[in-house]
């Protein structure tokens, strides 16, 4: 107690980490990359009833340059692929990527010449959603996903 | 108009320019040569009786590996579907196409919906369509070799894209 009554604060000591991290995966501003059905579904998740706010997730930027958090949801076409992949460039690091639903993980049941199979064949993807459309408690379940990756990270270290 | 009475009206009117007629379901199609297209779709169209003032959809066939595929004589058809707003009855053109060689009159200044149509059968089958003023892909990508719907496109073929496509962006076609 002898250094608060030097200082003349209150103060708690903790590593660099875990303050960033704290930052981090409680304000993380998603980017919504919707394509199909599943963006109907995430409307569901940012309204009221099942509202990503709760885990600090509601604001939601038009703008990859003002998100961490890339949430793809639906059908890729091989033509869109590109457009994808220039998306995800242009966020800033640290980012994230949310695979919604099974037509981003796998391209579903489109088994065919136009439908990337899979979105991690473009950009490197962190959590992966079953379903088709995935229910909202799902998508809120990667968001906590991602923050759990986030609290393991290094992030005086990773990034910078 | 029944479907029957409107397929004889064709048949009396362009006699040997028909190839064949058949129904299913109650569903009339008449089989026509590539070059007769344009005056039988004018021809339903300006006929009173007829009126056939809209053009439904247009699409290609491929039947390569057909179960009569040693009989047939084309290989590819594009099937005109035309129906009219004011009779309500519609009936089914369809254009034989031997092969990718053949050339099909576009009938796109007769009905303006068919510029996309046609781009499309193109796209999905490499039938050409002679006159249409922007036959260019317009559901793959500018990157896509050869054509999709074919049967002898393989399935399980992929072909990626390497930057954004200029058909994402705004369009501006160019008319002759």
């Amino acid at each position: 107690m002898g250094l608060e009554a030097q200082v003349n604060q209150p103060f708690i000591a903790t590593r660099m980490d875990e303050v960033i991290n704290w930052g981090r995966k409680y304000s993380m501003w998603p980017m919504p990359f919707g394509t199909a059905c599943c963006a109907i579904e995430f409307m569901g998740v940012v309204s009221s009833r099942f509202d990503v706010s709760r885990f600090g997730a509601e604001l939601v930027r038009f703008s990859p340059r003002q998100a961490d958090l890339l949430l793809v949801m639906g059908t890729i076409t091989q033509k869109m692929a590109p457009v994808l992949k220039q998306i995800y460039d242009q966020m800033p690091n640290p980012k994230w990527v949310v695979s919604m639903g099974a037509c981003a993980s796998s391209g579903g049941f489109y088994d065919n010449y136009s439908v990337v199979q899979g979105i991690d064949e473009i950009i490197p993807v962190d959590v992966y959603v079953a379903g088709c459309p995935p229910r909202p408690e799902n998508v809120i379940g990667a968001v906590v996903k991602i923050m759990e990756k986030i609290d393991r990270e290094r992030a005086a270290v990773d990034w910078k | 108009m029944t479907q029957d009475e409107i397929v004889a009206r064709i048949q009396s009117h362009f006699g040997a320019r028909v190839l064949g007629t058949y129904s299913f379901r109650g569903q009339a199609a008449v089989t026509i040569a590539p070059e007769a297209i344009r005056d039988v779709l004018t021809f339903l169209r300006n006929t009173p009786e007829l009126a056939f003032d809209m053009l439904m959809d247009v699409g290609g066939v491929d039947y390569l590996g057909y179960p009569d595929e040693d009989d047939r004589e084309w290989r590819f058809e594009v099937a005109y579907q035309v129906y009219s707003v004011a009779k309500n009855h519609r009936v089914r053109l369809k254009v034989a196409v031997r092969d990718e060689t053949v050339k099909v009159p576009s009938v796109w200044d007769l009905f303006g919906i068919a510029n996309w149509m046609e781009r499309e059968v193109y796209d999905m089958f490499g039938i050409t369509f002679s006159g249409h003023p922007n036959l260019r892909r317009i559901m793959c990508h500018d990157e896509f070799v050869g054509h999709a719907l074919r049967k002898d496109y393989p399935i399980n073929r992929r072909q990626k894209l390497s930057q954004p496509s200029e058909n994402l962006l705004c369009e501006k076609p160019e008319y002759a």
